[in-house]
């Protein structure tokens, strides 16, 4: 829950959003953020630190410099929730749907 | 794995026992009989009713409670029943924000086939474009107080991770 909220507030920011989609090209340094956007390095460090804590992307070292890239499982905790209700709902849908089958004329049952 | 743009799109298949166009109505017009009754969006809070999918292109797709009151959740963008051994095909739109409430200028495709397989119909879901989600999110914490929010919902999936 409060997972997926973090993700969700952490994308609310435009300039995390922007980082974010440098990203999605491919691993970038904090440096190399910076480079492209109205940001100083420590404003940048910090959004990615955000982006990090929900989940979002990951860092690992390279040299003497971080590099950062979107976590595959990205946006992780919305896509897990949303592939869990999917789950349940089709399942859910499966059910009725066989039933439907059994009982051809079944309408509006409360 | 580097360099795509997450999230994912979320895909999802099942067999159904029952043909490709039972399939689709049960889907469709039946939806009320299988969604998840606390997945409501609604203010009233009024438990769901129906879930209504106006079957054409550019229907809506909506809750109503049963005191009446509606909450939209999204459109139809593509309505293509199953004919003969035909597939179909339906294309929903889910326009529900960051926030959890219904925006107009939200799309997050839902696409759902129906293809028929010897024992029945496979039921493809992909649920695309989640990246969108998390664009209009900046006040999250409007989320459990707002109108047509998905506070159940959350609640629910808060339990169920717990």
């Amino acid at each position: 829950m409060a997972y997926a909220n973090a993700a969700l507030t952490a994308l609310g920011d435009p300039t995390r959003r922007e980082i974010f989609e440098r990203l999605a090209n491919g691993p970038l340094s904090v440096g190399e953020i910076a480079h492209t956007l109205p940001v100083s390095r420590p404003a940048v460090s910090q959004h990615l630190q955000r982006l990090k804590e929900a989940g979002l992307v990951n860092d690992h070292a390279e040299g003497n410099r971080r590099v950062y890239r979107i976590d595959p499982a990205g946006l992780g905790a919305i896509r897990q929730w949303l592939d869990r209700f999917w789950d349940d709902a089709l399942a859910a849908f499966k059910e009725e749907a066989e039933k439907d089958t059994k009982h051809p004329r079944r309408e509006e049952q409360a | 794995m580097s360099g795509i743009i997450a999230p994912a799109p979320i895909r999802k298949s099942i067999r159904v026992d029952t043909a490709p166009a039972r399939a689709f109505e049960a889907f469709t017009a039946g939806m009320a009989r299988w969604w998840i009754k606390t997945r409501s969006i609604n203010p009233t809070k009024s438990p769901i009713k129906d879930v209504i999918i106006e079957p054409r292109a550019g229907g809506r797709w909506f809750e109503r409670g049963e005191d009446g009151s509606e909450c939209q959740w999204g459109k139809v963008l593509a309505w293509e029943p199953p004919a003969e051994q035909r597939g179909g095909r339906l294309l929903l739109a889910w326009q529900i924000d960051g926030q959890f409430r219904f925006d107009p200028a939200l799309v997050t495709e839902i696409e759902i086939r129906f293809i028929p397989i010897e024992s029945g119909t496979r039921v493809e879901l992909e649920h695309r474009q989640l990246e969108r989600l998390g664009e209009k999110s900046a006040d999250i914490h409007q989320l459990f107080d707002s109108d047509c929010g998905w506070s159940a919902l959350l609640e629910s999936f808060a339990k169920a991770t717990a």
